[in-house]
């Protein structure tokens, strides 16, 4: 955890890189958060869609960059967050999420984020606000 | 077939009053690969200065899961669930949230506009997240892109 003193713009969160994920991953992540939409759990129901085979949840990696968030400052400083799915996560898939603060003002820091898998393919693209008074 | 933005706009989305369950925020712990025990152990919550186990930054979208007709409007507005991904979303926060609360969701579609010359089709719907007494929580913003490729842009 980071005291929330000693952060500037141009810090760079600690990466946080995820293990593969796996049919269990989006299984588990279907019970836990809710959403059974059967395109991430059931392979007939991601073939009728067109796809090869299910894909992550685009809140399971949202989910992964809320921890990112979390390991470095307590959550209670988090004003806002955001983010946009750029690409979908496949199975086996290694994510790893990534922040910077791009700017402070008035006491609340941006932080810039991002998921990446390790071919570089950017599947989530966000921003936080952080209470850094 | 693109969606009527007026009638989805009037689309009555009914309010979900959701319990916090604790067992509920580990079992999102252990699906999220959460290692801090902040967000699994009641103690090291506590010692971390929380009444108890808090809800995590994203748990706000499941709690509105908890209605089993929460996506019935996608039926209701004709949309294909096969055409539809994830788009955008978005959460403002007020105050942190914990086991044992009962909060109250209220639901409604705020928007829905095109973009790609009707290939692609955006619905933004905004929940506001409070506890019963009306204070305010946090706000949710989630975008729904659909793809319409009949449409060549």
């Amino acid at each position: 955890m980071t005291a929330t003193s000693e952060i500037a713009v141009g810090t760079e969160l600690p990466p946080l890189r995820i293990e593969p994920i796996s049919r269990a991953t989006l299984a588990l992540f279907a019970g836990a958060s809710g959403d059974h939409m059967p395109i991430h759990i059931d392979i007939d129901a991601a073939k009728a869609a067109g796809y090869d085979d299910v894909f992550a949840h685009g809140m399971l990696s949202m989910a992964y960059l809320g921890r990112l968030l979390t390991d470095w400052v307590p959550q209670e400083k988090i004003r806002s967050y955001r983010v946009r799915f750029a690409a979908i996560t496949p199975l086996h898939a290694e994510p790893t999420c990534t922040g910077r603060v791009t700017a402070i003002d008035d006491g609340v820091a941006t932080v810039a984020l991002t998921v990446s898998l390790a071919d570089g393919t950017v599947t989530l693209r966000g921003e936080a606000t952080i209470d850094v008074r | 077939m693109h969606i009527d933005p007026e009638k989805a706009k009037a689309l009555p989305l009914r309010p979900i009053e959701a319990d916090v369950e604790r067992g509920r925020l580990r079992f999102f712990a252990k699906a999220t690969g959460q290692r801090d025990p902040v967000y699994s152990d009641v103690e090291a919550a506590r010692r971390a200065g929380h009444p108890d186990l808090p809800v995590p930054p994203t748990f706000f979208f499941s709690l509105e899961l908890e209605d089993p007709d929460a996506f019935s409007f996608l039926s209701e507005l004709d949309i294909d669930m096969r055409r539809i991904l994830h788009g955008e979303q978005s959460f403002t926060y007020h105050s942190l949230a914990y086991a044992g609360e009962t909060l109250v969701l209220r639901p409604s579609i705020a928007d829905v506009y095109t973009k790609k010359g009707g290939a692609l089709e955006f619905l933004v719907k905004r929940t506001e997240v409070t506890r019963p007494s009306g204070e305010p929580v946090a706000e949710a913003e989630f975008s729904l892109a659909i793809s319409h490729p009949e449409v060549t842009a």
